[in-house]
């Protein structure tokens, strides 16, 4: 099975997962952009700037039009105060939609324009209403058009449903963000491996079901439409459960950030939770900012943050309290304004830290932030993608007025990469990294207090905090975890040699837990 | 009867059909002439409503044409044009039975053999599809699609314009038969005035949408007044009598 880096029966439903979203949007796509198309044909003055509009939402990134319907979702929930859920299926069907709508509108209304004018004239005059010329003309005249359109549609959609997954929607992209945060390249490769796959099926399938209707060659088009029904099978065929043990009906939803350090922990959370009768669900990939508002907004039920991340997002400060009193003041602030328990720390710290390598750091003489901004007009600095946008930075700047000569965002990965590889002097690191020690690097210390603390912190909604059963699985957890012990745990997942599952490093530090002394 | 009582039709202002009133008696064949840019067309497609009048009004058999449904109104009146339009999907037989079925009633296949037959097509033609036939036959199904549903008024446009001399006076020579057989009243749209002087009972001769000459075809041969109308029917004679030299010199 770990072959492939990924159980198959797991696979099977993120396959699944993946053509039901990508099948759904494409539907939803022709249900509306079809209707939109007869009637931009039918009236010019509507037509073009209606394709005009459709045109515009096609030059939004994926990405980002999924992220947006996030915050969109969010505030029609509280203009109707109706239970709108703002992560996973809708947004994610919502913008593949409106992604799949261009090539729909745009090839049906070709398909109506294009048609012979002798045809139409021959359609009024022998007397057909508007509705008879649509279905007995237009529409089989211009159905290999519109199907070419609609195979568009499919082949985007496949491949941009990968995005999916930041929003919390299990795509086959589940496969290549984790496999891309933990370095498993076969998870990457299985992922894309078998979107493009499934891209080639449905451009395949509807190719059949197109050059049938055009040759009008019964054959084929009884072949693409079988296709098309084996398939729409397959999606909602039940697949037996490997991993998931049966147990009562409540699920808990456990959410975890896009890094290898969350995978860990949320597995660590789940195998608690279901050692205790609860079944569970995951979301991962959460963004940094998303993930706390997925769980305000009950989208998720636990998720572990960390202090200072909160402390600057979601309280908007940017003092640097005492870790201790950091954490009174979150609880309450938390559970005042959005009903959030956190309960407790897990005992380690996952802090921004700048790094360097060792031997740079010495020939530059640079041990501490001061002296690193004093050398910093010939340094070039690499960060996470969220770095230099963060409060954080702003109290960097602020305390220590550094100048680098460069200072790039990377996805974590590659921002390790680019110190190792030496397109980068300092890097903006996570202090329970395992690639710290493994890569021998020295953090630069803080003498001014700029950098918050980042307590690694459970957090529950009100509803399943309520549940003392639920709350006693977790306690354990709390203040149980080493830096140093999380540090070999992220280190054997993100290595590149000797490399283990997420799962198997979970095992691991599983056994590794310490007895709270109070 | 077609009744047209002070008819006219605007493009931006510019008069396309003027002021137009004309009578068309139940059972008579009339072909309208003219130069191109005349407004033939645009007179024949007012009576179906493929145009719509700016003034006056048109009434068929004493009731405006615009009491009626469209659709209903169109599926009444035969329609032929140079386009044929016939549905490139659709087979001869489901070609032909369009307009009943835009009724709601499936034409049997006695009635489709019957109207091939009708426009001389041999049966077998029913299952073929429109890029199988040739241009003669293609136009002779449209023939038999506007004549399916029993129309009482047929309107073509130029329905011979498209084909070669010999297809275009076979199937001239074979509609007016059916016309007389079957009491239609007809109305053909031609630029060519020999056509018209051969097979309609009255030639309206148009120009800058007013009616320049209405007669039979043998009082519009003896035509003194507007002098297009007269260069027309020139041509005409001139090419008869170049013909009639050319058999004599050769006899
Ligand atoms: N849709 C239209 N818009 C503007 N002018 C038109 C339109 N249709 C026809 N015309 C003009 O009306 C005049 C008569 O056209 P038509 O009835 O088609 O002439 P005919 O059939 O005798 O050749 C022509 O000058 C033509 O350019
Ligand atoms: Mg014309």
């Amino acid at each position: 099975m770990t072959e492939l880096g990924v159980a198959l029966p797991d696979l099977l439903r993120l396959v699944q997962a993946h053509l039901f979203l990508s099948g759904s949007a494409v539907v939803a796509a022709l249900v509306i952009g079809l209707p939109t198309a007869i009637m931009a044909a039918r009236n010019r003055r509507v037509g073009a700037p209606l394709l005009g509009l459709i045109s515009l939402l096609q030059t939004i990134p994926g990405l980002a039009l999924l992220a947006l319907f996030y915050p969109l979702l969010l505030i029609a929930a509280r203009a109707t105060s109706l239970p709108i859920p703002a992560l996973g299926f809708l947004p994610a069907l919502l913008a593949l939609g409106l992604y799949a709508l261009l090539p729909i509108v745009r090839n049906s209304v070709a398909a109506i324009r294009g048609i012979d004018p002798a045809l139409i004239e021959a359609a009024n005059g022998l007397g057909m209403t508007g509705r008879q010329r649509l279905w007995l003309v237009e529409l089989p005249l211009g159905a290999p058009v519109i199907l070419a359109g609609i195979r568009t549609a499919a082949v985007w959609t496949i491949g941009t449903a990968t995005l999916a997954t930041t929003i919390g929607q299990p795509s086959l992209g589940d496969l290549i963000f984790s496999g891309l945060q933990t370095e498993d390249w076969r998870r990457v490769l299985v992922g894309c491996v078998a979107a493009a796959g499934l891209a080639l099926l449905a451009d395949f399938m509807l190719a059949l079901i197109e050059g049938g209707l055009a040759a009008r060659s019964r054959w084929r088009l009884g072949a693409g439409v079988a296709l098309l029904l084996v398939a729409t099978a397959a999606t909602f065929l039940p697949i037996p459960n490997a991993t998931q043990s049966k147990g009562t009906a409540r699920v808990i939803v456990v959410g975890a950030k896009n890094f290898s350090e969350q995978y860990i922990l949320a597995d660590l959370l789940e195998t608690r939770l279901r050692a205790a009768g609860y079944r569970t669900e995951r979301r991962d990939n959460l963004g940094s900012a998303i993930a706390y508002r997925a769980l305000a907004a009950g989208d998720i039920d636990v998720y572990v943050d960390y202090s200072g991340t909160l402390w600057a997002d979601v309280l908007r400060r940017s003092d640097t309290p005492s870790a201790k009193a950091m954490l009174v003041t979150l609880a309450h602030e938390l559970a005042r304004r959005d009903k959030v328990r956190l309960l407790g720390g897990l005992g380690f710290e996952n802090a921004y830290t700048f790094a360097m390598r060792r031997s740079r750091a010495q020939k530059l003489g640079i041990s501490d932030l001061d002296s690193l901004a004093q050398a910093s007009s010939k340094l070039r600095l690499a960060t996470d993608l969220e770095f230099l946008s963060r409060p954080e930075w702003e109290a960097v700047e602020r305390h220590y007025h550094p100048a680098f000569r460069q200072a790039r965002a990377y996805s974590p990965t590659f921002m390790y990469r680019a110190l190792g590889d030496g397109s980068a002097d300092v890097i903006t690191a996570f202090s329970s990294d395992g690639r710290i020690s493994a890569m021998d690097l020295v953090t630069l210390g803080d003498p001014r207090g700029a950098l918050p603390h980042y307590d690694a912190v459970m957090l529950l909604t009100a509803r399943v905090a309520q549940d003392d059963k639920l709350v006693a699985a977790l306690q354990p957890l709390i203040g149980a975890i080493s830096i140093e012990t999380m540090r070999q745990a992220n280190g054997m997942v993100d290595r590149d040699a000797d490399k283990r599952t997420v799962e198997q490093a979970a095992e691991w530090l599983a056994t590794k837990m310490v007895k709270p002394n109070k | 009867m077609i009744h047209f009582a002070q008819v006219s039709k605007y493009y931006g202002g510019r008069g396309v059909i003027e002021d137009i009133t004309l009578s068309i008696e139940q059972g008579c064949f009339v072909a309208l002439v003219g130069k191109s840019g005349a407004g033939k067309t645009t007179l024949l497609k007012t009576i179906n409503r493929l145009i719509e009048i700016d003034s006056g009004a048109i009434t068929i058999d004493g009731a405006a044409i615009t009491a009626l449904p469209l659709a209903s109104l169109r599926r009444r009146i035969g329609y032929v044009f140079q386009g044929i339009g016939l549905f490139p999907h659709m087979s001869v037989a489901e070609n032909i039975g369009l307009v009943l079925r835009l009724q709601g009633t499936v034409a049997p296949p006695e009635r489709i053999a019957e109207l091939l037959e009708l426009v001389s097509l041999p049966r077998d033609l029913a299952d073929r599809y429109p890029a199988q036939l040739s241009g003669g036959q293609a136009q002779r199904i449209g023939f038999a699609r506007a004549l399916a549903a029993g129309p009482s008024i047929m309107l073509m446009d130029e329905p011979f314009g498209a084909l070669d001399p010999v297809t275009r006076n076979a199937l001239g020579g074979a509609y007016r038969a059916l016309h007389d057989r079957m009491g239609l009243t007809s109305l053909l749209v031609t630029h060519d005035m020999s056509e018209a002087l051969l097979l309609a009972d009255r030639v309206i001769v148009l120009g800058g949408g007013r009616i320049l000459a209405d007669l039979p075809p043998r009082a519009l041969l003896q035509y003194r007044g507007d002098e297009s109308v007269r260069a027309m029917l020139d041509c005409v004679r001139d090419q008869a009598d170049r013909l009639e030299a050319l058999s004599r010199s050769a006899g």
